[in-house]
């Protein structure tokens, strides 16, 4: 064996070892996060329901492939009443006419009335019976519905979550005015957070300076400070906020007191509070790494500056911030997705028109039952964040994110 | 040759204390002459560190003033005091390439374009790094960042210069050849140096005076030549090269000293144990036991001549009244 075998011998069982000890983190991360997340991506765009429930319908218009403001034939009225028979025995009926309901709200109790119908009736002609059962089927709408999720894999999802619609002809159109809300929500979750990075580190960057600055036992001691909150449960520290900023609340009686205001001000169920709340709450975040990056610069450096001719605010700005920047990025980085993503406090906290975007992915799961609605809600949010963190990554320069 | 000129940096009786409980410089005074290069040499926590900081105007005297060319500065910042300063570490900020680095205290000062870039280039052509402006400080060795830092120090023609330990963290080797470069940039310049460490031979080789701090006091300042010939007291003798001491406040050096002297050659003969035989390479160095001491030292110089030493053995040492110094204590 040559010497550049053996050395790729000796680096082969190294390197062999060293996956076998991140294994079973791999298989962690693998289970916990990575196969939900595709869950939720897969989710987002696969939609088996029609496809599934109404198979002979879905092929019957296929086959027919006729224009979509005309109504199909008979055969395709047919498929779908023993569709709507096959699925009643398999109790699939409801799920069948939710999933309806959600393209088109009303076409719920339009299936249910109809499906009970045609359960009565053994024999065609179809059509005819379709359209006593309901006037919607004698009208094209409902069928360029049903064509629209004939298919199991489409962009429905991802076209509501974006405040569009396809319409029964097959094109996209923008939502009725009423109706646009998450593009409004998109821009609200990134102005509030914005708005919480961009305080969290004019509050942070000082006291991590004062931190980095002062003795190391008092520097500990206000530490502890810092830290002490952030142990605390989320939730305590949001109900405390309310109860802080409440009408009746410590705020407003020292504001009054001190004859600053007479009116207490508003300062809970609004978009002030949340700001209040999240920025004391994701403070942390930015204090701690800003800190530490601090910590390692040496105090020769402003020195240097100075002795060169550089006054203390050149020194700072020239000098000093530059390399505070490592940990201004990640912290700053930290807040802005954290606060992308919050759903607890602005749900306590805000009012109704400052819920962020994570409180309508919790209602589309929740009270609303469109999983895939909010999958796709999600996933454009995730891509968001993957696109901003590129540009910004691209405008600042890979080497500075980094902490060294 | 420079004691008749007036003093162009003075400490004039100055005292500092950190914490207000002990004083880590007492009552010092000292002159520094234009164009001198003047090395406070002392151990570690001897105050020889703060005295140059108060000097660049990073620390406030307790008590006291310091004059630069005749003017108090104790109220003048650091940036409005014309000084340069190379720090033990280097100071270079990570951030900036060499050129940039070299050309901050130009751009502090509004000097820019072609003016800017004239300097900057003559002064690393100065420390030899031409070709080196575009790396960043993480790019080049300790040796490069030594004169990077140097050149930023002096391209902006300083009234003064101060070093702290500048070269305390490069080998051997390239510490002697900075010496000679800091040395003849202090020739070419004509600029005055103030130059901190606590390397007794570095000390030495480049300064024109030393001043010796110990216990935050100057316990003696001379040219190096005088400080080796004529300690003021036990400390410097004993912190400037070796000293035997003879009897209490009598020193002789080491190479003074002969062993097996030839009859009338010297005044006096003791025996000495041999304890130790060490070849240094220009000389060997002999450790023995001897006017109660175990630690009284003789080198010879290493000139092939065989040494008819064993360890253990008793040797008689001899010297001359001329080549003893007495110190007041």
């Amino acid at each position: 064996m040559n010497l550049d075998q053996r050395m790729h011998k000796a680096e082969n069982s190294s390197r062999w070892r060293a996956y076998a000890m991140i294994a079973p983190l791999l298989l962690f991360v693998m289970l916990s996060f990575v196969a939900p997340l595709g869950m939720i991506l897969l989710n987002s765009i696969y939609d088996p329901v029609v496809p599934d429930g109404l198979p002979h319908t879905v092929a019957e218009l296929q086959a027919w492939a006729g224009p979509r403001d005309q109504l199909p034939p008979e055969p395709v009225y047919a498929a779908l009443a023993y569709d709507m028979k096959k699925a009643a025995q398999e109790q699939q009926t409801g799920s069948i006419a939710n999933r309806l309901n959600i393209e088109k709200p009303g076409l719920r109790a339009v299936f249910m009335k109809t499906s009970r119908v045609v359960a009565r009736q053994d024999n065609g002609p179809w059509t005819p019976v379709f359209e006593t059962a309901d006037p919607a089927w004698s009208q094209p709408e409902i069928w360029g519905t049903i064509r629209n999720l004939s298919s199991p894999v489409h962009s429905l999802f991802f076209l509501s979550a974006l405040d569009l619609h396809r319409q029964p002809d097959g094109t996209i159109a923008q939502q009725p005015k009423d109706q646009r809300i998450y593009i409004s929500i998109y821009l609200r979750t990134l102005a509030v957070a914005l708005a919480v990075t961009f305080l969290c580190i004019v509050l942070g960057f000082p006291l991590a300076y004062m931190l980095a600055h002062l003795r190391d036992k008092t520097a500990n001691l206000l530490l502890i400070f810092v830290l002490i909150p952030f142990w605390t449960s989320l939730l305590v520290r949001t109900t405390a906020w309310t109860v802080v900023l409440q009408e009746q609340g410590l705020i407003n009686s020292l504001l009054q007191m001190s004859g600053l205001i007479a009116e207490p001000l508003t300062l809970v169920f609004n978009r002030v509070g949340v700001i209040i709340a999240m920025t004391h709450i994701l403070l942390p975040f930015v204090i701690l790494p800003v800190y530490s990056v601090m910590q390692q610069i040496p105090t020769t450096y402003v020195q240097a500056a100075r002795s060169l001719g550089a006054s203390s605010l050149v020194a700072f700005f020239r000098v000093y911030l530059p390399q505070c920047m490592p940990g201004l990025n990640a912290g700053g980085l930290l807040v802005f997705v954290f606060a992308l993503g919050y759903y607890i406090t602005p749900s306590l906290i805000g009012g109704s028109a400052d819920q962020l975007i994570a409180y309508f992915v919790s209602y589309n799961i929740g009270t609303s039952m469109n999983w895939g609605l909010a999958s796709a809600l999600a996933t454009i949010l995730l891509a968001a964040v993957l696109l901003l963190y590129t540009v910004y990554d691209h405008l600042v320069g890979h080497n500075r994110l980094t902490i060294r | 040759m420079l004691d008749n000129q007036q003093p162009f940096v003075r400490f004039d009786h100055i005292e500092k204390s950190y914490d207000g409980k002990t004083l880590v410089i007492q009552d010092l005074s000292l002159d520094i002459v234009r164009g001198e290069f003047l090395t406070l040499l002392g151990p570690s926590g001897s105050g020889k560190t703060t005295a140059l900081m108060m000097l660049a105007g990073f620390e406030n005297p307790t008590a006291g003033n310091i004059y630069l060319d005749g003017r108090p500065i104790n109220r003048i910042a650091p940036e409005h005091r014309n000084i340069g300063m190379v720090f033990q570490n280097y100071a270079l900020f990570p951030h900036m390439t060499v050129a940039e680095n070299v050309g901050f205290p130009l751009k502090v000062r509004g000097t820019t374009g072609d003016a800017a870039r004239s300097k900057i280039v003559a002064v690393l052509d100065k420390v030899g790094l031409t070709g080196f402006e575009n790396r960043r400080p993480a790019q080049l060795s300790g040796g490069q960042q030594q004169r990077v830092a140097v050149a930023r120090a002096l391209v902006f023609d300083p009234q003064l210069v101060l070093m702290d330990e500048p070269l305390s963290s490069l080998d051997k080797q390239l510490r002697e050849q900075l010496q000679y470069e800091i040395k003849s940039l202090h020739r070419d310049t004509g600029i005055t140096f103030v130059y901190v460490t606590h390397d007794q031979s570095e000390a030495m080789v480049m300064s024109d005076r030393v001043a010796v701090f110990y216990q935050g006091r100057i316990q003696q300042i001379d040219t190096p030549d005088r400080l080796y010939a004529h300690p003021n007291n036990s400390f410097v003798a004993k912190f400037i090269g070796e000293n035997n001491m003879i009897k209490p406040n009598v020193y002789i050096r080491p190479e003074r000293v002969q062993i097996d002297p030839v009859y009338g050659t010297v005044d006096t003969v003791v025996n000495g144990t041999v304890r130790d035989i060490t070849c240094l390479g220009r000389y060997i160095r002999v450790r023995l036991d001897s006017c109660g001491t175990d630690n009284f030292v003789v080198t010879l110089p290493n000139n092939g001549q065989f040494l008819d030493l064993q360890i253990g053995g008793i040797v008689a040492l001899g010297w001359t009244a001329t080549d003893c110094h007495t110190i007041n204590s």
